[in-house]
């Protein structure tokens, strides 16, 4: 039973590195760039969402759609500002400015809100008659503890996956997208407005990063300015163990990795725990090197 | 005849490069003399980083040979540091009564920590240089990872019967006068410093040896060749493995020398010193002195050592301002534009007229 | 002539082949024979049931419309690609699991039809490259540049611009290969090819882009190149006066598959492979 309950747990913290590794994918599939600065993004979604709840009171759906449309701005204004000069410039110059970016993120936030720790608010819990708070549901007699958080990633994880694959397969502006990680050129000559659709999957993939902040917070609670960057490199190798560009293998890196990390935690050792995430994600690498679900790109000769 | 030639021509931006080393190290052994001490010339703050100093350059240049000249990116530089950091300083302190002198050790702890990233290189390598491009890059991230959860994890002691390992808890009993070397997460502690500048001096000219000798020869040519076309140095004979593999090692061999140069001018060493962000700083050094470009490299890493010392007025705005003058730089050497804007603001008049493109990455 | 006469009771070439052995190698075995060749990728076959043998010193060409899988058959012979089905012997060795780099030293060397030089490095080290495993030194030697450096680099330098001299390219050595012009690099690529010193020189559409004096003089420099080092050459080629003026046997392809084998007269007057070039009168 604890084994069920840890899978859980995993799928749930997967949910999170899921919902990050969709907007990696997203991104690099358009752009062909490495976004270090995307863990970041989580961060500041997450301190957004923090200040409209705690300091301002709101509710907390209103703390997340505030979150999403920071960072949509976030996202979109990084995108136009540091990447989009370099477009035609070797992808060692863009990954070094996404870099930038990420350092930037953290020392402004490090700045305006200070590196003492916020404690995130238990955004989904239920209040017992006796006062106290209960996160989660017991069942079979409290064998099993089924978290409301874990319930709550892992719904928002399948709805947005199943969003994103509907948006990019049935709608205009998804296809262009498609059509641009294809072949940028080619999609200019077709009449994509290429900036536009670089602009949109920043907003997307940033909307989402926002979410993911405010969920992953949701679990792990303490805030600092650096909070994203773990996160944001777990999803980075999520991205890749389910094959970079593909988002069914953004959803399913992101889920496995989670399960991973703490059956992991829970059987062989907590310290060890990211080795051995970072292991499997070789191991997986070697045997498919493009991913699980990613299609290998055979160099024309 | 042409050859001589040529060979100058190339030996001539060599020699410059050891020049300024050189030149550099006289410098400031001058200023950090007792004569001109008095004139507070040389900060204590800045003698303090002249070892990690001459520790960084040596990163940058060896990870230019795999970034640069062998042209894949890697990620996980800081691990093989680290390799050479605790392997080297474990040596040193374990030899502290057989060889008292600090010099000899240093060398032996050099050495050591080369041989043991060597190790690591060669363990690393033969998984990783399988892939190619951007999944490359993320594994040695991997590793880089894996190795400063491996080394938090380990426990190292010393005592009458030798060395003695654990893995995880420290469940070591060590007999009469034993010391705890490696303490898990606590790192290791009580570090005699052995480092010195003029040994860091020494480890900058030994690695420009080897960049420059191996580069300018046959390997050094395959090397470059699988950077600048794979398929094609296949067609001619070049085996793809073996020279990656070179070029990989020998870089990891560099940095593990470096990591143990670093290590002790420390007082104390933790494996979370060499995480995925100085991964990244060697790489920006790497970057920002351009690929390939080993003085690029040597000023790189020696400017941006020193640069968040001398931003220290900025207090806490110093980072933002790294971080802000950092994508300043990428968009002005790497946009079409301002790349134009830039070469016209700096270059001479007459030369502005032929209207040559601006060269350089 | 009497090739065909020649050709006919030799037992050397056991694959129905009718390509042209010239008459001076036909009591050697072939330099190059593939047999019942073919690859599939996925379930496309892109090259299927291809015989063809080469003499020692024989020029020949391989030609057929675009797509017709001509690139395949070099990516094939040198094990860019593992074919599917089939043998290929270089000088009667099977070159079955060797890698690209095992062929070339067996002695097959080939250019791109996509340029594909070392850019950034100069003329002279691209032919030297080509040199590597003749040049005999290895990485400790370099790093310390013990003697054995100094006089294999020499020797490596005097030949390389030996073979850059063959297109009179030798003043061009110190150029990087990336900034030569488009047929300075075509060529730079065939001297890279001969420095590996092949038994057999594929070369993948040589005279793209250049205009018909330049291509008249690589035709003469093909043939000083088969006739100096007594190699045979086998090419890919659109311009048709190149491979009627040089090729002594000609193999056309379409669809993968061999359509018509012969001598340049034979295929001019191949109904097939005029078919398969102009398409049928039905069609047009």
């Amino acid at each position: 039973m604890s084994f069920l309950n840890h899978l859980i747990n995993g799928m749930g913290l997967g949910s999170v590195y899921a919902i990050i590794a969709l907007g990696y994918t997203m991104v690099y599939g358009i752009a062909k760039m490495l976004n270090f600065a995307h863990g970041d993004i989580i961060m500041v979604g997450a301190y957004v969402c923090f200040f409209a709840t705690s300091t301002y009171g709101l509710p907390p759906l209103v703390g997340v759609l505030l979150a999403m449309l920071v960072c949509t701005v976030l996202g979109v204004v990084i995108e136009r500002l540091a990447y989009k000069p370099l477009r035609q410039a070797p992808s060692l110059a863009v990954l070094i400015t996404a870099i930038g970016m990420s350092y930037f993120l953290q020392n402004a936030a490090q700045l305006l809100w200070t590196p003492n720790p916020k404690i995130f608010p238990q955004f989904f819990a239920t209040t017992n008659p006796d006062g106290t708070q209960q996160t989660a549901i017991p069942l079979f007699d409290g064998a099993l503890n089924l978290k409301y958080t874990t319930i709550v990633n892992v719904a928002a994880c399948v709805i947005i996956m199943l969003a994103l694959t509907w948006f990019t397969g049935k709608t205009k502006m998804g296809k262009a997208m498609r059509a641009c990680s294809e072949n940028k050129a080619a999609a200019q000559l077709m009449g994509i407005d290429v900036n536009a659709t670089i602009s949109l999957t920043f907003a997307i993939g940033s909307a989402l990063a926002a979410i993911a902040g405010v969920l992953y917070l949701s679990s792990y609670q303490t805030l600092v300015p650096t909070t994203g960057s773990m996160p944001g490199i777990k999803a980075f190798t999520a991205a890749v163990f389910g094959g970079i560009g593909s988002i069914p293998g953004a959803f399913l890196g992101g889920i496995l990795l989670g399960v991973i990390e703490i059956l992991a935690g829970a059987y062989i050792s907590t310290q060890l725990a990211n080795a051995i995430v970072f292991a499997v994600l070789i191991v997986t690498l070697l045997v498919r090197p493009a991913g699980l679900l990613g299609k290998p790109v055979a160099e024309k000769v | 005849m042409k050859k001589t030639l040529k060979l100058s021509k190339t030996s001539k931006g060599n020699f410059a490069t050891y020049g300024m080393v050189i030149l550099a190290y006289a410098i400031l052994q001058f200023l950090g003399s007792n004569a001109v001490r008095e004139g507070g010339l040389l900060s204590p703050t800045l003698r303090g980083q002249l070892v990690p100093i001459c520790a960084y350059v040596v990163m940058a240049l060896s990870l230019n040979l795999t970034v640069g000249i062998l042209g894949e990116l890697s990620l996980g530089h800081a691990g093989f540091m680290s390799v050479g950091a605790f392997s080297g300083t474990i040596a040193a302190i374990a030899l502290q009564n057989t060889i008292p002198a600090g010099g000899p050790r240093l060398l032996i702890a050099m050495v050591i920590g080369a041989a043991f990233a060597t190790v690591a290189g060669i363990l690393i390598g033969i998984p990783v240089l399988r892939l190619n491009g951007d999944y490359l890059a993320i594994v040695t991230l991997a590793f880089g990872e894996i190795i400063k959860s491996l080394i938090t994890n380990l426990y190292v002691g010393k005592d009458a019967n030798g060395l003695h390992f654990s893995f995880i808890t420290n469940n070591m009993r060590l007999g009469e006068g034993g010391q705890m070397l490696l303490n898990g997460p606590m790192g290791i502690n009580g570090i005699n410093k052995i480092s010195t500048f003029t040994a860091g001096f020494v480890l900058i000219l030994i690695a420009l040896f080897v960049i420059f000798n191996l580069v300018n020869s046959r390997s050094g040519r395959a090397i470059m060749a699988l950077r600048d076309n794979r398929i094609a140095a296949e067609s001619v004979g070049i085996p793809v493995t073996k020279y990656k593999m070179m070029a990989f090692v020998t870089s990891a061999a560099l940095a593990g020398s470096a990591g143990a140069l670093f290590a002790l001018g420390q007082n104390s060493l933790i494996s979370t010193k060499f995480d995925f962000n100085t991964s990244i700083l060697v790489l920006v050094f790497v970057v920002l002195g351009g690929l390939g470009r080993m003085w690029g490299s040597i000023i790189a890493a020696a400017a941006l050592t020193i640069l968040p010392e001398a931003l220290r007025q900025f207090s806490d705005y110093r980072m933002l301002v790294y971080a802000i003058v950092l994508i300043l730089v990428m968009l002005a050497t790497n946009n079409p534009t301002l790349k134009g804007f830039f070469a016209k603001l700096f270059r001479k008049p007459e030369e502005v007229e032929t209207g040559k493109g601006g060269e350089g990455k | 002539m009497s090739e065909r006469v020649k050709r006919e009771p030799t037992k050397l070439v056991p694959v129905p082949s009718t390509n042209i052995i010239p008459e001076r190698d036909v009591d050697k075995t072939p330099i190059l024979e593939c047999r019942h060749l073919g690859i599939d990728f996925g379930g496309l076959t892109a090259v299927n049931d291809f015989n063809m043998a080469i003499g020692r010193t024989e020029i020949a060409g391989l030609i057929g419309p675009n797509g017709a899988g001509k690139t395949t058959v070099f990516n094939l012979l040198t094990k860019v690609y593992q074919p599917t089905r089939g043998t290929i012997l270089l000088g009667g060795v099977d070159t079955h699991s060797m890698s690209t780099v095992q062929v070339n030293k067996a002695g097959i060397a080939r250019t791109f039809q996509n340029i594909r030089l070392f850019a950034n490095l100069s003329v002279e080290d691209n032919v030297k490259l080509g040199l590597h495993n003749h040049i005999g030194y290895g990485m400790w030697t370099g790093i310390f540049r013990l003697p054995s450096y100094w006089r294999e680099e020499r020797i490596a330098h005097e030949r390389a611009m030996e073979l850059l001299s063959i297109f009179d390219m030798e003043g061009l050595a110190d150029v990087k290969a990336g900034s030569l012009p488009y047929g300075a690099q075509r060529r730079l690529e065939i001297v890279r090819a001969l420095a590996t010193n092949p038994s057999l020189l594929l070369l993948d559409e040589p005279a793209a882009g250049m205009n018909p004096s330049e291509t008249a003089e690589l035709m003469d420099n093909i043939v000083k190149i088969r006739d100096t080092f007594q190699i045979a050459v086998l090419l890919i080629e659109h311009d048709m006066s190149l491979v009627m003026g040089i090729c002594e046997g000609i193999c056309v392809l379409n669809f993968g598959q061999i359509i018509a084998k012969g001598t340049p007269d034979e295929i001019k007057n191949n109904p097939e492979v005029i078919k398969a070039y102009l398409g049928s009168r039905k069609e047009g």
